[in-house]
């Protein structure tokens, strides 16, 4: 019986409307592009004799495509991947089991909270020497630094979502005399994941960070762009390093949408996810 | 007696009586007496009714009888264990579609899942909600919200219904509706009923017993028969009995509150 309190309300699709709201949203930060482009030509032109210190744009983006120099970029952009994607993952399935962990009891918590704190307020170049002692100096390592940059943002997360789930919602299940292991899969989980995926989105976008920092320091094997960034710019190959670090920047990006786009197809439904 | 004790009664021998609370007295851990001395019975057949101020322990009284809290003070017998459970809010899992909803609690039981359907099925068709079984509850009015919340809890078959103010946020004509469609379902479903309300005219058409406490600490002040017959027909409210007797469980609201 469709009663006469049964509308169904249309649902509101953001960031769907075309037309003159689409360029209101895209066209201001286009314009600051293109002052930022026309901007690096006239410094390019107005440094003389240092001109090579800032590159013209048309330079650096023939780098991208230049057969001397564009497949170690890309080569070096692959093995970060490699690292941040595993890092990522680690990142993931540690800071979900800790932070559900913690959200199994207050002692737990109180126990473990403090050093996920730490963890994250640990300078990482500090005990980068530490790190290269343990791990060795390739593949581990960067995956070491990857991991712990982007672990917190996963457990603060999760653990925020665990613990935000309804009382109503619990008492739900309590009165069906439901177990813990119920509650946390039928609801504190489901609960928590438009959180998880928020703080996934961070992590990735961390883990990128984090192995990009461990390239710097741990160079064997197949190191990704940090170190090819490190390498150009030791040898003042500016149009070189502004292309890797362009590549790099635009890697983060390009994986902090994907996410976000994962979110929103795995909560979207039922809930605004950023 | 110091210490509080709820009995399930599980004997073949079924009383009259679902739900006895003898000289129940809740105190909460910061020294607040939310209940104090409250002595009530709720029988087969009886819909009974709470009525009385904000904050004076109506919703405290269903915790206790559904065992989310337990009383302080007094005993508290229980004769049955398929209670149904209706919060103040449609207390709606927002990732579940209202099928997914409605099937909740039969699949914490673990009930098979041919068996499992079919409740849901006949809860949805019971309360109106055939066709919307794929919707999300946020695309559903909060009439529709509480519908399925309903259908929920009536998945549990109960013998015990318990209801903590559940129309309290609606408009009035949803909610006028909605009683009629509860007292269609105690009709068809002969369930006990113990309603929280905090609208005096709802308390009157709805039940056979109304109760009326006071506010801090929460006592019954006083209890009316409803004499009207069940099956009720919603042409009652407009009858000068009704008028009288709402003025009658008005005034008596008014008495305990000062």
């Amino acid at each position: 019986m469709a009663d006469s309190t049964g509308i169904t309300p249309t649902l509101r699709r953001r960031g769907r409307n075309f037309g003159p709201a689409k360029v209101g949203l895209w066209g201001p930060p286009i314009a600051l592009l293109a002052l930022i482009i026309v901007g690096a030509y006239v410094a390019n032109a107005l440094l003389g004799t240092r001109a090579f210190l800032l590159p013209q744009p048309h330079v650096v983006l023939g780098k991208l495509v230049e057969p001397k120099t564009a497949p170690d970029i890309f080569e070096a952009l692959g093995n970060t991947a490699i690292v941040a994607l595993t890092g990522l993952v680690i990142a993931s399935v540690i800071g979900i089991v800790w932070a559900v962990a913690m959200s199994q009891a207050r002692w737990v918590e109180r126990t473990l909270f403090p050093y996920a704190v730490i963890l994250q307020a640990i300078p990482i170049i500090a005990i980068t020497p530490l790190i290269g002692f343990s791990f060795g100096y390739d593949f581990p390592s960067r995956v070491v630094v990857a991991v712990m940059i982007a672990l917190f943002p996963m457990v603060g997360n999760t653990l925020f979502g665990l613990q935000s789930v309804d009382r109503a919602h619990r008492e739900l299940f309590r009165l069906q005399g439901a177990s813990r292991w119920t509650i946390l899969t039928k609801l504190e989980l489901r609960a928590a994941t438009p959180a998880i995926f928020a703080g996934l989105r961070i992590s990735a976008g961390l883990s990128v960070v984090g192995a990009i920092v461990g390239d710097f320091f741990f160079q064997r094997g197949t190191p990704g762009i940090g170190a090819l960034i490190a390498k150009y710019s030791a040898r003042l190959n500016s149009a070189e390093l502004y292309a890797s670090v362009l590549v790099a920047s635009l890697f983060g990006v390009a994986i902090f949408l994907f996410f976000g786009w994962l979110g929103r197809r795995a909560v979207g439904k039922w809930y605004d996810f950023g | 007696m110091s210490t509080a004790t709820t009995l399930p009664v599980t004997t073949d021998k079924k009383t009259d009586t679902l739900l006895d609370f003898a000289d129940v007295q809740m105190t909460f851990p910061d020294g607040t007496v939310a209940l104090s001395g409250v002595d009530l019975t709720v029988k087969r057949g009886e819909f009974v009714t709470v009525v009385g101020p904000s904050g004076c322990g109506k919703s405290t009284l269903l915790r206790i009888a559904s065992g989310l809290e337990t009383a302080s003070h007094g005993t508290v017998k229980l004769d049955t264990d398929r209670i149904g459970y209706v919060f103040q809010d449609a207390t709606l899992l927002p990732w579940r579609s209202v099928q997914a909803n409605v099937e909740l609690l039969a699949e914490l039981h673990k009930t098979p899942k041919a068996e499992r359907l079919a409740k849901t099925k006949e809860a949805i068709d019971l309360v109106g909600l055939t066709g919307f079984e794929n919707h999300l509850p946020r695309a559903l009015s909060g009439g529709m919200r509480m519908r399925t919340s309903l259908a929920r809890s009536l998945t549990l078959d109960p013998e015990l219904f318990l209801f903590d103010e559940p129309f309290g946020a609606l408009d009035e004509i949803t909610r006028e509706r909605l009683n009629d469609e509860l007292l269609r379902l105690f009709a068809e479903k002969q369930f006990a009923g113990l309603f929280i309300t905090h609208s005096v005219s709802e308390a009157v058409y709805l039940s056979t017993k109304v109760i009326v406490m006071s506010g801090r600490p929460g006592k019954i002040v006083d209890a009316f028969e409803v004499p009207f017959d069940m099956p009720r027909d919603p042409e009652v409210r407009f009858t000068a009995e009704f008028a009288a007797l709402v003025g009658k469980v008005s005034h008596a609201l008014r008495e305990g509150h000062n």
